[in-house]
């Protein structure tokens, strides 16, 4: 085994999400050191538009792989294409971004190919020869060091927005290689009837670098108007607490905690919640935090950055206002 | 409609996990144990699919440690028919994907039109064991599912499914396996005459070479991926408290913080 490190995308309507850089950039160093190729990997339809993307961020080989029948993501379909690959390239490690794709894919390759895993990863590196990464368990209460084993080839999903993607150099270049996919008509048994998007706009909590969650503190619906406000300024995704969720004033969609979403943002600011094990356990990994809450007996408050202890309704409005001065200047 | 429900114990989701001191384990003496939640959902929805059938029958699958029968009794309580426990020394160290084969082991005899499982256990976090376990078995699969309606003539499952901004609506043939995530449905509680009966319904042990499994690929020995060493994750030390005399001074202030110190914005 040994035969390069896979680096896998699955384009968004004609558009790369961002992990991939991520991943590629740190998967450079990983390529150097075991001097073996970094190939990305690109999967659909009519994709191969995007292949010159990833040379910039070190790729040294882009596989475009197609087929009419991959117009929309299906597991089977995209398991079928992707596992036929690693067979037939077999790669020391496959790398993609834990994302919604990316979790539904990657566990069902891995078994395809009788393949080790572990999935949403914040750190790769190497022990010697093998590979190491590092997750969350119990939903961020602790970190666990993972080794694969040598005797399989390697999966990891990685989080977003966790691994720095470098500056791409645009004289940069890789070879592309073009698959034709073996994908039948048959292989692929679930239909997709309907696609509903919501707002197409917002980026996915998972994937936001700013966050703006309220709580129980936002006391109903139409409190979350200010959140929204800020939130624009800042170019932020809303999020919510249980709570809030539960109460029935947010979507499912926008929780975040252990057993919602598990968001990593450069800034997250949590507006009238309180802090309990749960919905940290989903925001902790977040590079600043700021709460503003006027209970000062707040759980959240020992484990933010910085904390405005005082009435949302009458901080959160002015902050947007001040921050929207200060982007202006 | 019979179903199969994968089911795992886990920490309660107030539950402390601290380390042991040399990292090579987690503690969980004294920790209060739970069905994972999502689990919860794939139960009810289970039972509610077998209500709107007018028949047939609930079987929960776990695999765990002698304790494990406590959430497998939970969950017969609230109204499944029968389980099956994977409890051998063999499944000890299983990764996710280890313990999708010693449960695809487990379900390749039986009978069953869906299997649902949680969207992932919320103690290891790996949502991997839905989408392996359907490729072992040879079956599609969906993930995250919010919708479930079957069929009239019981063949396919119209389902809906959360991604990115929005949803899909999806048609899959039976038998499959989906996971189950929040707003699927309402799980129930476990009624105190669903405890009684509990007690007396069956729940099978089931041992490793029973359903054919060689101990090499299950457990630590059978896994590609092995945790060497748990930390607790570093702590925030202190916050800063933002000082003003009025909230507009402590928003200005929040914003040149975040701005000049942090970077943030």
């Amino acid at each position: 085994m040994g035969k390069g490190i896979f680096v896998v995308t699955v384009p968004d309507q004609g558009t790369i999400r961002k992990v991939a850089f991520e991943i590629l950039s740190e998967a450079r160093k990983i390529a150097t050191a075991k001097s073996e190729p970094l190939c990305a990997v690109i999967i659909g339809k009519g994709v191969a538009a995007l292949a010159g993307k990833f040379a910039p961020y070190g790729a040294d080989k882009v596989y475009v792989v197609e087929n009419d029948l991959l117009e929309n993501y299906t597991a089977d379909g995209y398991a079928k294409a992707l596992a036929d690959l690693i067979t037939r390239e077999q790669p020391s490690i496959v790398l993609a971004g834990a994302t919604v794709v990316g979790k539904d894919l990657m566990p069902k390759v891995a078994a395809r190919i009788n393949a080790g895993m572990a999935a949403d990863c914040t750190a790769i590196g190497l022990d010697g020869d093998a590979f190491t990464v590092k997750r969350y368990m119990y939903s961020g209460k602790m970190i666990a060091d993972v080794k694969f084993q040598a005797d399989k080839v390697a999966i990891a999903t990685i989080r977003p927005n966790v691994l720095i993607a470098a500056a791409p150099d645009a004289s940069k270049s890789a070879e592309v290689v073009n698959v034709a996919a073996e994908v039948s008509a048959a292989d692929i048994r679930v239909k997709v009837l309907e696609v509903v998007k919501g707002d197409a706009g917002k980026v996915d909590l998972t994937e936001a670098e700013v966050i703006v969650s309220g709580g129980r503190g936002m006391k109903d619906a139409s409190g979350y108007g200010i959140l929204e406000d800020l939130a624009k300024v800042l170019g932020a995704t809303v999020g919510a607490s249980r709570a809030a969720v539960d109460a029935g004033w947010r979507p499912v969609s926008d929780q975040v905690g252990q057993t919602g979403k598990v968001v990593s943002a450069n800034l997250y600011i949590a507006c009238g919640i309180s802090g309990a094990i749960q919905h940290y356990a989903g925001m902790g990994t977040s590079k600043v935090i700021v709460a503003i809450n006027k209970d000062g007996e707040a759980p959240i408050l020992s484990k933010c950055d910085y904390a405005v202890i005082d009435d949302l309704f009458k901080v959160v409005p002015p902050l947007t206002e001040e921050i929207r001065k200060l982007k202006a200047d | 409609m019979n179903s199969i429900v994968c089911l795992k114990q886990v920490p309660d989701t107030e539950a402390q996990i601290l380390a042991t001191p040399d990292g090579s384990d987690v503690k969980l003496d004294g920790v209060k144990f739970i069905i994972s939640p999502y689990d919860e959902y794939g139960i009810e929805e289970a039972l509610l699919q077998k209500e709107k059938a007018g028949g047939g029958e609930v079987t929960l699958v776990s695999m765990g440690p002698a304790r494990a029968v406590e959430a497998i009794r939970t969950g017969l309580a609230m109204g499944a028919d029968k389980a099956v426990h994977l409890d051998d020394e063999a499944f000890n160290g299983s990764d996710a994907q280890a313990a999708a084969k010693a449960l695809a082991a487990q379900i390749k005899g039986m009978q069953y039109d869906i299997i649902y499982c949680g969207r992932q256990a919320i103690d290891d976090d790996q949502s991997q064991v839905g989408p392996a376990l359907a490729e072992l078995l040879g079956l599609p699969h969906t993930s995250l599912v919010t919708k479930v309606e079957v069929a009239a003539d019981k063949k396919s499952v119209k389902v809906n499914r959360q991604i990115v901004g929005g949803e899909e609506i999806l048609e899959i043939p039976l038998p499959c396996v989906l996971t189950c995530q929040k707003g699927l449905n309402e799980p129930r509680y476990a009624s105190l005459p669903g405890i009684m009966k509990a007690k007396k319904k069956p729940l099978q042990p089931v041992k490793a070479a029973e359903i054919g499994i060689d101990a090499g690929t299950v457990g630590a020995a059978g896994s590609g991926t092995r945790v060497v060493k748990f930390t607790a994750p570093p702590t925030r030390t202190s916050a800063k408290i933002i000082s003003g005399e009025s909230p507009e001074e402590k928003a200005a202030n929040l914003a040149k913080a975040l701005r000049e110190e942090a970077k943030a914005i």
